[in-house]
């Protein structure tokens, strides 16, 4: 007996009228002219600690080549962007998306006392934390209790995924994580769970079970305009047939159907490559690159390139110098990327690694990663950075 | 009207300082006056309750091999094979162990005790590789976890598994490590502001030379302790880490920091002030004796006032935890346990960072809320789940390894698969006298006050089975 079976048979399916409460309405009553010019921004994360090195190549780097003997990308193999650094044969595809200008790589992010725990350096990534600073909230969460004009609704950011991560909780309000639009459409319209929200305003208080209440209420309210919304469009683009990609498909289905989010969150893992590294990381930035190729064309064909923003980051780089096993250990700073169609400053952004002036073993790095939030926040988001990440970062000119 | 009022007190006390109680216990417990029943819930268990799921010689082998694995440079095919099966094995006992730590939560005849345990749990967050380490760190907590807290504190500070997650082996003469030091201070006892960075630094180098050796036992290396004068909150003298434990006792921000932690895992999110400086006073002058602490708060009035009852949301653990154990379910294939504290946001055994899980509505997302209210159908009738969760990070290594040489594009697709789990339905029924209505059952089962929806919902039930499944997988049942 499944639940919708047992959930049947008692009497109270008889749906009245939903009870919406006042904060909510505005929702529903969406006006339409405002779906120009809305900007996005999607946050890529790499799970694991993606070895920045071997993904964009110092190839004008002899150092490079000394402590990465068996490992190194060859000179011919690299795809070069400049005299100093290139791509790894694998990211091919992203070729002609470096070439439209649509892409720019900033060096060595990073933050001071680098963390080497997985854990810990990615709970800092996620909440915008120093490294001796325990945050319970994400910066995309604080950005939505910031209340600002641009995040008001409980679907301002949306995780593909089935879980919230940090980086999208806030105090007061919490991004929405789901795979499947219409799974979360079925689930809310549960006969039950509509059952469950038909009732008074007593539980719409301040306590516990009003937060409850109103969690449900938000998720209702929230998969129903994401299920009519994006529905209706089918995309035309073809993408590759990969998690990730998928992933990315269903962020453009949101994007290209006019959704008011502001920011999605996807990721994807496996990129702690100890052993064996080249075909490891190999598979995994050809199944990246081929999605993002794939997504940015697709915004492009829908005309939402423009108003998007992508930016990909890993807790952590790896080692400069390679280990025993054909593999790199965990490091410190790395490389992020950032993909729209309105990048002020394309290509590479700063100097390449500097690999002769190492902190034992690690890169030092050149950029807070909060600088890169904080132009973020400043220029696309619209919001003072100083407000969310408590504290003022410099922006940087890159959007 | 009297027995009715201690029916509902020995209930609420037993949803917070325990998972629950049946029905027939709470009949029969219900009779005693509250003292009588905290005492009961105080009593230390006759034997020795420790966790022994990882074979410590088993255990110390294994360590020993890897250890002679990772000094050495150059290893060939075979060596590296045992090296990846060495991790392979660890990683599979530390689930095994986080499900010993959940069953015997479920299973247990001294729920305060296995209470008080996932609150350290939590407290003194940590995480470690080694599941040897993480059961001793685990066990030192239930040891001591009724008893003193400067036992508790000293034997959590020496554990192997603290030092390494705190860095204290990198904490030497001359070049200090202040990562322990800090979270002493910071997150174990005193609390933020009050403590200079001085008093970090002067502390760390007391605690220089704190070490583990190997098979897990605590070394204190002289020769590598800083044995010149430290200056630690205005006292002089040459101090040792004890020492510096025992200061930090002095100052009762210790006994009103810990007093506000308890408070908010047992009371309310929302402390109150006057209610905490009592339970601070009280556990100071008892010289920070937990279970004096835990009588004081069981006994007091506030404890059982209105705003105190049914209005905590659960954490997953108490969730679980509680669910399983009012139900007596099995879970044939036990790992699915760990896949649901993981999708709901408290993985045992691995918080998200030393600050442990922040608790209270963090708990409540849209997509955790959404679990949460389909896990007793799921768990009780044996439903389809179809969540792949997220990977965590410290099993990266092993999601990277999976996927070598291989061109898996969907890794991440996994095939649907069922909870597997029993419950005991016949003995559930049975512990309910005959006749009990669904309303009955429901007021049981639920901590919030009943409301007229509720009540109009269930008065149209016929069976109790299907009655109490709803029941369960209502936002009022995510309370306690």
């Amino acid at each position: 007996m499944n639940r919708r079976n047992f959930l049947r048979n008692t009497g109270f399916v008889a749906a009245g009228s939903l009870f919406v409460p006042a904060f909510m309405k505005p929702l529903e009553a969406m006006a339409l002219d405002e779906l120009s010019l809305y900007k996005n921004l999607v946050v890529v994360q790499l799970s694991g600690g993606n070895d920045g090195l071997n993904t964009v190549i110092p190839h004008g780097n002899d150092i490079y080549y000394q402590k990465r003997r068996s490992i190194a990308i060859k000179p011919e193999e690299v795809i070069k962007l400049n005299d100093m650094q290139g791509l790894n044969p694998n990211m091919i595809a992203l070729k002609e998306i470096y070439d439209q200008g649509w892409m720019t790589i900033i060096n060595d992010v990073g933050y001071p006392n680098p963390d080497r725990s997985h854990f810990r350096s990615m709970d800092i990534w996620q909440t915008g934390s120093d490294s001796n600073q325990f945050l319970s909230t994400g910066w995309i969460g604080r950005y939505l209790d910031s209340n600002c004009q641009t995040c008001k609704f409980p679907y301002t950011a949306i995780e593909v995924d089935d879980s919230l991560s940090l980086a999208m909780k806030g105090q007061t309000k919490k991004g929405i994580a789901l795979k499947d639009p219409a799974a979360l459409f079925r689930n809310t319209n549960d006969p039950f769970f509509k059952a469950m929200l038909q009732s008074d305003k007593e539980h719409l208080d301040e306590d516990n079970l009003g937060y409850l209440y109103k969690t449900m209420i938000e998720t209702q309210s929230s998969a129903s305009y994401i299920q009519n919304t994006s529905k209706i469009y089918q995309s035309k683009s073809i993408y590759p047939t990969s998690g990730f990609a998928n992933q990315l498909k269903t962020v453009s289905k949101f994007i290209s159907s006019g959704l008011k989010t502001r920011v999605y969150y996807v990721s994807m893992s496996g990129f702690d490559t100890h052993v064996n590294q080249i075909n490891q990381q190999g598979n995994l930035l050809k199944q990246y690159s081929e999605g993002m190729a794939a997504f940015l064309k697709d915004l492009k064909s829908n005309n939402k390139l423009e108003d998007t923003l992508v930016i990909t980051f890993s807790e952590f780089g790896r080692r400069v110098e390679q280990n025993a096993s054909n593999g790199t250990d965990h490091g410190t700073a790395n490389n992020m990327f950032v993909f729209g169609g309105k990048l002020k400053k394309q290509g590479i952004f700063n100097a390449a690694p500097n690999l002769s002036d190492l902190d034992t073993g690690d890169l030092k790095y050149q950029l807070d990663f909060r600088q890169v939030y904080g132009t973020i926040l400043d220029k696309w988001l619209d919001v003072n950075n100083a407000d969310i990440l408590n504290k003022k970062f410099n922006t940087l000119d890159f959007i | 009207m009297k027995a009715k009022d201690n029916f509902l007190k020995v209930k609420h006390l037993y949803n917070r300082a325990g998972f629950g109680i049946s029905y027939p216990d709470l009949h029969k417990l219900s009779k005693k006056n509250i003292e009588k029943v905290v005492d009961g819930l105080l009593k230390e268990p006759k034997d020795d309750d420790a966790l022994k799921l990882v074979d410590p010689s088993e255990e110390k082998r294994q360590l020993l091999v890897q250890a002679g694995l990772y000094a050495k440079k150059d290893l060939n095919d075979e060596e590296k094979k045992m090296r990846q099966e060495i991790i392979r094995m660890q990683n599979e006992i530390s689930r095994d162990l986080n499900i010993a730590f959940v069953s015997k939560m479920i299973n247990t005849q001294s729920p305060l005790r296995e209470k008080m345990t996932l609150f350290w749990h939590g407290h003194f967050a940590c995480r470690s590789n080694n599941p040897m380490y993480a059961q001793q760190l685990n066990n030192i907590q239930r040891k001591n976890g009724l008893g003193s807290f400067k036992t508790l504190l000293v034997e959590v500070s020496k554990s192997p598994a603290m030092l390494n997650y705190l860095n204290n082996q990198q904490n030497k003469k001359g070049k200090p490590n202040e990562n322990f030091a800090r979270e002493l201070m910071e997150l174990f006892t005193l609390g933020r502001g009050n403590y200079s960075e001085k008093d970090i630094k002067e502390s760390a180098r007391s605690f220089t030379g704190w070490t583990y050796d190997k098979d897990g036992s605590f070394n204190f290396r002289q020769n590598q302790h800083d044995d010149r004068t430290k200056t630690f909150f205005g006292k002089i003298g040459n101090f040792q880490g004890e020492n510096i434990i025992d200061i930090i006792l002095e100052k009762p921000e210790t006994a009103e920091f810990i007093s506000r932690k308890v408070y908010k895992f047992f009371v309310n999110d929302t402390p109150n002030e006057a209610h905490v400086k009592e339970l601070a006073n009280h556990f100071y002058n008892s010289k920070y004796d937990i279970g004096e602490l835990m009588r004081k708060m069981f006994t007091s009035d506030w404890f059982y006032a209105p705003e105190n009852v049914g209005t905590k949301i659960k954490s997953p653990a108490e969730f679980l935890v509680g669910l399983s154990r009012e139900f007596y379910v099995t879970y044939n294939k036990p790992l699915v346990l760990i896949q649901l504290q993981s999708s709901l946001g408290q993985y045992l055994f691995n918080p998200p960072n030393v600050a442990g899980w922040p608790g209270g509505q963090s708990w409540i997302d849209s997509s955790s809320l959404m679990l949460r209210m389909r896990i007793p159908s799921l768990v009780l009738n044996d439903g389809e789940i179809d969540f792949s969760g997220k990977a965590d990070p410290e099993d990266e290594a092993v999601i990277a390894l999976s996927r070598a040489g291989t061109n898996n594009a969907n890794a991440n697709a996994k095939p649907k698969s069922y909870v597997n789990a029993n419950a005991n339905w016949p003995k559930f029924l049975d512990t309910f006298p005959n006749g009990t209505t669904p309303l009955e059952l429901t007021e049981f089962l639920l901590q919030p006050k009943l409301n007229d929806k509720i009540t109009k919902m269930v008065s149209d039930n016929k069976g109790l089975r299907s009655t109490a499944v709803e029941i369960t997988s209502m936002p009022e049942y995510q309370l306690c």
